[in-house]
């Protein structure tokens, strides 16, 4: 993994397994106090305490086809090389919280890479679930709300549509152009 | 800078266009691409963005691509699997340009791009 936009995904999968309905993404930066945090919350079935203790070690899974996990590991450790901080509370059929906070000028830490890109893709490929995607850096903000999107397309007009995903790929670049201005 | 309110003209533009993506029927190809982990750090997302990208290009109607979780060959990621005419192929070690040959060759003009399958990894 070398992008954090790639671990967002990688977790939001994870939401997606739970059975999350609805699951917000949160980027924010404050350059000022040179912290970014990520958080991703789902309601989807959570975990009981036993397994959230285990969760960050490489060696648990959910997956049946193999005993490695990696997905969380490496999301903690991008933050923890990076002079942040990681978390992750859950309550079994509550739902989900993982997030993680970067010093943003520390050399370790990762770039944001394509994080427009993956918000498309989680958007457009996940039909069951609805997301809330916010960036937020000083007063800039911006959000994504499947459930405004849907409301407006109406019923038939899939978010896969490629006129439609074509409109959002454009408006999430121009927002995350607008508010991070490529200093992620 | 776009509003979502051109969402809505975009709605009654395609209202009244007939859509013959839903009544694809039997001659569909469904395209998988693995996007655990494993598929997301090998560079499964270049390969997924260049396949939409050809599909979008040539107007596929008859294609659906989707994502799905761990295939259960890490080593072989990114893969992507296509299923056509009755038959599944793997393709293994994909990347964005081997993606858009397949699109090509094999979904397009139903060559499948033997050197990229499974059984000559």
């Amino acid at each position: 993994m070398r992008e954090l936009a790639l671990n967002i995904l990688d977790i939001t999968e994870n939401s997606i397994s739970a059975g999350a309905t609805l699951i917000e993404i949160g980027v924010s930066a404050d350059f000022e106090k040179d912290v970014l945090r990520i958080c991703i919350v789902d309601n989807g079935c959570g975990m009981d305490e036993e397994m959230l203790a285990r969760v960050t070690d490489p060696f648990t899974t959910t997956r049946t086809t193999r005993k490695v996990g990696m997905g969380l590991p490496l999301f903690k450790f991008s933050a923890e090389s990076a002079g942040g901080e990681f978390s992750i509370r859950s309550e079994k059929g509550k739902g989900t919280e993982v997030c993680a906070s970067y010093q943003i000028s520390h050399v370790d830490r990762m770039p944001l890479g394509d994080f427009g890109g993956v918000a498309l893709q989680l958007v457009t490929m996940n039909p069951q679930a609805d997301f809330r995607i916010t960036a937020e850096s000083g007063d800039r903000r911006g959000a994504l709300d499947t459930r405004e999107v849907r409301e407006i397309l109406g019923e038939g007009v899939p978010l896969s549509s490629p006129e439609v995903r074509m409109f959002l790929k454009e408006y999430i670049q121009e927002n995350l152009v607008d508010i991070f201005g490529g200093r992620l | 800078m776009k509003s979502l309110e051109e969402l809505r003209a975009l709605r009654e533009k395609m209202k009244s266009q007939t859509d013959n993506r839903s009544v694809a029927g039997a001659d569909e190809t469904v395209i998988k691409v693995g996007m655990a982990t494993c598929g997301i750090a090998a560079g499964a997302r270049p390969v997924l963005d260049a396949l939409l990208d050809e599909a979008d290009k040539r107007q596929l109607h008859n294609v659906s691509i989707s994502q799905t979780g761990c295939i259960g060959m890490c080593r072989l990621e990114p893969i992507v699997e296509v299923f056509k005419d009755g038959q599944k192929f793997t393709y293994v070690h994909m990347t964005a340009d081997k993606a858009r040959k397949v699109m090509n060759d094999h979904v397009v003009n139903g060559n499948p791009c033997a050197e990229y399958l499974i059984g000559e990894n």
